[in-house]
This record gives structure tokens, sequence and C-alpha cells, in this order.
């Protein structure tokens, strides 16, 4: 729901970008969305759709990078991707580990038309 | 034309936000301030449950109360009862409190005087949980009458709450509810969150509620800023 929220962020953060480095036009947004974000990716890309219209972003395709949680075993430390909401390591099955990510809202990249 | 120039930015969408919740959480903690945000589905309890929260503390006190819904101010109403500073945030259709409107609600109030801030949130248990108010603690909330696999549901309000209360305990015997999965369900996602399971109509649980309070009350005097 506050989906049209983020993508007006995202919006005006990559115009803010695009005009401190004189792009025409900005033409790809790239960004890290975690599982635990609480962010529904296919509402954001309906969002970022209405929203980019007459900007410089009108012709930015959105590019999410959707980040599982991923877990870090202290005993043998490797690192995994959570499934199942298990985070037991699944090599050694150690119980307590460590969170590494998965809760990324982030404006990773973005892809300018210079003049 | 020149090609197309790649350009890093690495910076988080709410990075506003985080920045007005930085800066309230650095008053909270210079001023000694306990804030917790309150988070759950609409009907889980949290106004019940701060009525009779604000209810057990002696008047001298220094609690207050944020209350945030889409509309209307009854929540305000109903908490302002117990004689403590309430303040009603209407978000007029939003479907979460934000930092700037806790920033906004507090700019004309003594927070001198003021020792607990509780924030009830919007009741939705997705949105709230991406904006930080500058809070001490999340706290969820998970009525007896929803479903033990919320928490799987909404992973991350449970992985970003220090406690989850189970509430409405007092209806168990009525409802196909079992705690035992729920309590489960909620260590899955976040091992080592604490549970507290009451029911603010009875009364049962609450004297663990108010010792969680207390207990961080206490590591929040003997903080320093």
């Amino acid at each position: 729901m506050h989906e049209m929220g983020i993508a007006q962020s995202v919006i005006d953060m990559a115009i803010g970008e695009a005009e401190r480095k004189n792009a025409r036009a900005v033409l790809r947004v790239s960004l890290a969305i975690g599982e635990l974000s609480g962010v529904d990716t296919e509402s954001l890309r309906f969002c970022f759709e209405c929203l980019k219209k007459d900007t410089l972003l009108d012709n930015a395709t959105l590019e999410i990078d959707y980040r599982r949680r991923r877990h870090q075993c202290p005993s043998c430390l490797r690192e995994f991707e959570v499934a199942n909401h298990d985070s037991s390591c699944p090599h050694c099955l150690c119980q307590e580990t460590q969170f590494l990510g998965g809760d990324e809202l982030e404006l990773s990249q973005l892809e300018l038309e210079v003049a | 034309m020149n090609p197309p120039v790649m350009e890093k930015v690495a910076q988080k969408i709410l990075s506003e936000n985080d920045r007005i919740a930085a800066t309230l959480r650095a008053v909270f903690l210079e001023r000694k301030i306990l804030c917790v945000n309150l988070i759950s589905s609409p009907g889980s309890g949290k106004t019940l449950l701060l009525e009779k929260t604000l209810e057990a503390f002696p008047k001298t006190e220094r609690v207050a109360v944020l209350t945030g819904d889409i509309q209307t101010d009854n929540d305000a109403r109903r908490l302002a009862r117990y004689g403590f500073p309430v303040r009603q945030i209407t978000t007029a259709g939003a479907c979460h409190l934000d930092a700037r409107m806790v920033e906004k609600a507090l700019a004309d109030w003594d927070l001198a005087s003021i020792d607990t801030l509780f924030i009830e949130n919007v009741g939705n248990l997705v949105c709230p949980t991406a904006y930080d108010l500058g809070e001490e603690a999340k706290i969820v909330l998970l009525s007896v009458t929803e479903g033990e696999d919320k928490p799987l549901k909404y992973p991350g309000i449970f992985f970003k709450a220090d406690l989850a209360l189970f509430t409405k305990i007092d209806l168990l015997p009525w409802v196909p509810f079992h705690l035992d999965e729920a309590h489960a369900n909620a260590c899955r996602i976040h091992p080592g969150i604490e549970m507290i399971d009451l029911s603010a109509t009875t009364g049962q649980g609450m004297d663990a509620w108010m010792q969680w309070l207390a207990q961080r009350q206490a590591k929040r005097q003997s903080a320093s800023a």
C-alpha cells in the first residue's frame, strides 16, 4: 500500500541525481529490494510506471534485484539463503546464525543519458 | 550521441525518513525518553492495551502517546481519559506513520516532561515496517483471533520487532488458535524475539508487559547520550 510513496521517492532521487549530472534522461533505474523490506515489487513496478510519465524517467526501465534473506553460520562460516523461514545452517545444522541481509530498500544504480 | 553513463548511487530509498528518524532517536536518547512503536493489524488490540497500560501507570509517571489513524480522532479521545498527554496523528489516507509526522506532532511538546512515549501506528502489518520513527523498539501485536501463521506471512515486522505481544488470550477457549504454533512461527522468523501472552481485558499477562517496559525504561535511564 505504501509502494506509491516508495516509487515517488525513487523517482525524486533519480531526478535529483540526473540533474546533478546534467543528464537529459534516466534510462534505467536499478533497485535492491529485500524480502523483509515489506515492499511488494509488482505493486512498486505498477506505481513506478504511473509516476514516471512526463519526467526525466519517461523512457526509464525499472530493474529490481530481489534479495532473499541471507545468513552466515558462526561455526562453519558459510553463507546461505534462508529457505522456508528456517535460519539454522543447512551445512552444519548450527541453530543460531547471523543475519547478513534481506531487508534492503535501496537505489543501487542509474543509467543516464548525457548530452 | 554520447553512450549512456552508469551511475552508482547505493542510497537508501527512504533516506530522508531515516535522516529525520535518526534526529528523533538522538533527541530521545539525550532526553532519556523510552519510545516504543506499536504495530499490528487493525483490531489486534493496540488501543485497548494502551488504555490498560495508561490505567496501570501511577498518575505521577511521565507518559505520553501519539496515536496514528487514517481517519478520526476516536483513539486519542479514548486514550485522553487517563490524564496523560495524547495526540492524534490523522494520516488522511497514508497506511503508516513516518518520521516527519512524528517530528511534527512532537514539535510543540515539552519533551523534558516525558519519560515514556508510546506511538500507536496505523493498523497495518506491512507498511509501518519500512518506516523508522526513531523508536527504541518496535513491538508487534498478534491477537488470537488472527492466524498462527501471521509471522510467516508478514516476516518483515516480526523480524524487526524486539517484542511480540500475543493479545486477547482470554478468547483462547473459544477460538481455534494454537499459541505454541504462533510462538514457534515468530521464533522461526526472529530467533530470540521476546514474547508475552496477555489479555488487556482480564489483565492476564499485563504484569509481564509492565515489567518489560520498566526494564527498558531502566536501561534507557542508565544509557548515556
